[in-house]
């Protein structure tokens, strides 16, 4: 079996004196989509950062593709794997096309200029997430779910073979949640990457993901293939709220009760 | 869409402007020359008066052009690392360090070069000092940066107005021209055109990532910026370009402020072309305010301080009010 993209050995992820996550095994091969769930302040955006090396472990490694993530250099890490967050303020002024172009940072040399065909590629991500034609907006200028589209064509001009997306449906409306999954299904289907999300819908992750891992926030976590993992026992547990579960033609949807 | 053309024709541009300020500087004064003496007196020639072009105003109009450009340059840089548009040189208090040190050795009756010595000592003093403080845990926010900076900043300020108070009327007035900012006493440009070249040369190649960096910290590292040693290195640079700048010509304002502000609203945030377009703006932006103030009510002169301040609260205050919200 080949190296896998993403691994962790023996994870330890603690913020603020409290431990998230103990003893985290996980393996994410090529082509795999895994979805992180969990209560609020379980600590799914901390794994996340963790996962991409923007935080240090408390304990533990991070593999990606079999090299401690920890030693390598950022710009060979950034090569390998994009990362996107929870949308920031930008205090300075800037288009469109100029911010979906830093995607491209890793790929450029020390003294290089963004070329045709990086510009190409980044307008060519616009259009995969709908935003082509707003290439000289200002991004001060957009609406919340606008500039998420914006984050999303910004990984994606990154082009890494991992991506590690937290909350990437957040301010989206319904048909751009699923144009955006869709992206993704895509890439892991079409160019063999992986993909690690956030995820608050668990019929989302059902339906878009191949395994799925919970955070209960004292430090336990259980992860698996999202049939098993997915039902309507575990999530009642995950969220302390109970939970029925109805299975329809491949598609599996939770209701409160 | 980022464009390296682009870039080097407004840096030509600026290029020429700097050429046109250095020109005006050493043709006005109380004696005028015209282009033909001026270009003589450079070339080696000697034409009646080229001491004055050579041995008074080539120096002090290199001096002021270093200085502008070091405090435009240092203002780009301490906006990126505050992640502030409205940061400006002194916002970590180097200028209040290199004052104190400036007035105690003037308190003291000091000669000019003791003057500088004692100034630059208090400005990388007060360099250390908020870096200490500000990384204790080794946290190192942003916000933790400038409240110490300020903090510092205020004491200095205090000492400042200390060593005023307890002042000998005679050492009152170049006291405060110190302060204000003045070029008159500049003891040679070459130190501050040096740190200048040297802090232009040191941060062009990180230029890329002071764009990423700009955008955020996390992203900035995602994207493969080394974050903790660039913000490092880019406070180290900034301040001592700062300390060079305040050491050689006193606590100029505004220059750091409004140049690059302006520089960021004309022509973008892209820092490839911000950093050299600052420098060879600011420097051009004090060149020429230095001239006005040698000659507005020669042959009295005039702290060049005054004239950036005057010029720059009103450029400044317009850029604010109709910066788009």
């Amino acid at each position: 079996m080949s190296v896998p993209l993403l691994a962790t050995r023996k994870l330890l992820v603690e913020i603020g004196g409290t431990t998230l996550v103990r003893q985290l095994d996980l393996d994410l091969a090529a082509g795999e989509r895994l979805a992180i769930l969990g209560r609020n302040g379980s600590g799914k955006s901390t794994l996340l950062a963790t996962l991409a090396g923007l935080r240090r472990a408390s304990g533990g490694t991070v593999l990606l593709a079999g090299e401690d993530l920890a030693r390598m250099p950022p710009r060979r890490a950034a090569l390998q794997r994009a990362w996107l967050g929870q949308s920031q303020n930008d205090p300075f002024a800037s288009t469109v096309l100029e911010t979906v172009l830093t995607g491209r940072h890793p790929h450029l040399g020390r003294w290089d200029w963004e070329s045709r065909r990086d510009a190409e590629l980044a307008r060519s991500a616009l259009r995969a997430v709908g935003l082509s034609g707003l290439e000289r907006r200002q991004v001060g200028t957009l609406s919340g779910g606008e500039r998420q589209r914006l984050a999303i064509a910004t990984v994606l001009t990154q082009a890494p073979a991992l991506y590690l997306l937290d909350e990437p449906l957040s301010h989206l409306d319904l048909n751009h949640q699923f144009a955006v999954l869709e992206l993704f299904a895509g890439a892991t289907r079409d160019h063999a990457a992986g993909v690690v999300m956030v995820l608050h819908d668990p019929a989302l992750a059902y339906r878009y993901c191949d395994r799925a891992l919970l955070l209960f926030g004292d430090g336990r976590s259980e992860s698996g293939p999202v049939d098993d993992i997915l039902t309507a026992a575990t999530l009642s547990g995950l969220y302390g709220h109970p939970l029925r579960q109805f299975d329809d033609d491949g598609r599996r949807v939770f209701v409160p009760q | 869409m980022p464009n390296r053309r682009r870039a080097i024709l407004i840096l030509l541009l600026l290029v020429l402007l700097a050429l046109a300020s250095l020109w005006t500087a050493l043709a006005t004064g109380s004696i005028r020359f015209t282009a033909a003496e001026v270009l003589a007196a450079l070339s080696g020639n000697d034409p009646p008066g080229a001491d004055v072009i050579l041995q008074l105003r080539l120096p002090r109009a290199l001096a002021g052009f270093a200085c502008g450009g070091l405090l435009a340059l240092a203002g780009a840089l301490m906006q990126v690392l505050l992640r502030n548009p409205l940061a400006d040189p002194y916002i970590l208090g180097i200028s209040s360090g290199a004052g104190s040190g400036a007035l105690f050795a003037m308190l003291l009756g000091l000669p000019a070069l003791a003057i500088d010595g004692m100034a630059f000592a208090g400005a990388l003093g007060t360099m250390l000092l908020v870096f200490g403080l500000a990384h204790g845990d080794g946290s190192w926010t942003q916000t933790r940066l400038l409240l110490t900076g300020v903090i510092v900043a205020a004491g200095g300020g205090a000492l400042v107005t200390l060593m005023l108070a307890i002042a000998p009327e005679d050492r009152l007035r170049g006291m405060l021209f110190w302060l204000m900012g003045d070029l008159s006493q500049t003891v040679s440009p070459w130190p501050p055109l040096a740190i200048l070249a040297a802090t232009l040369i040191l941060t062009m190649p990180f230029a890329r990532q002071l764009n990423l960096l700009a955008r955020g910290l996390l992203q900035a590292q995602a994207l493969g910026v080394a974050v903790d040693r660039l913000r490092h290195a880019v406070y180290l640079l900034a301040a001592l370009a700062t300390a060079a700048a305040v050491t050689s010509a006193g606590a100029i304002g505004f220059v750091g402020l409004v140049v690059p502000h302006l520089l960021r609203l004309a022509s973008g945030n892209d820092h490839r072309l911000l950093l050299p377009a600052a420098a060879l703006a600011g420097g051009s932006l004090l060149l020429l305010a230095d001239t006005l103030a040698r000659t507005l009510i020669a042959p009295q002169q005039l702290p060049v301080g005054v004239l950036t301040a005057l010029i720059g609260v009103p450029v400044f205050l317009f850029l604010l009010s109709r910066q788009p919200k």
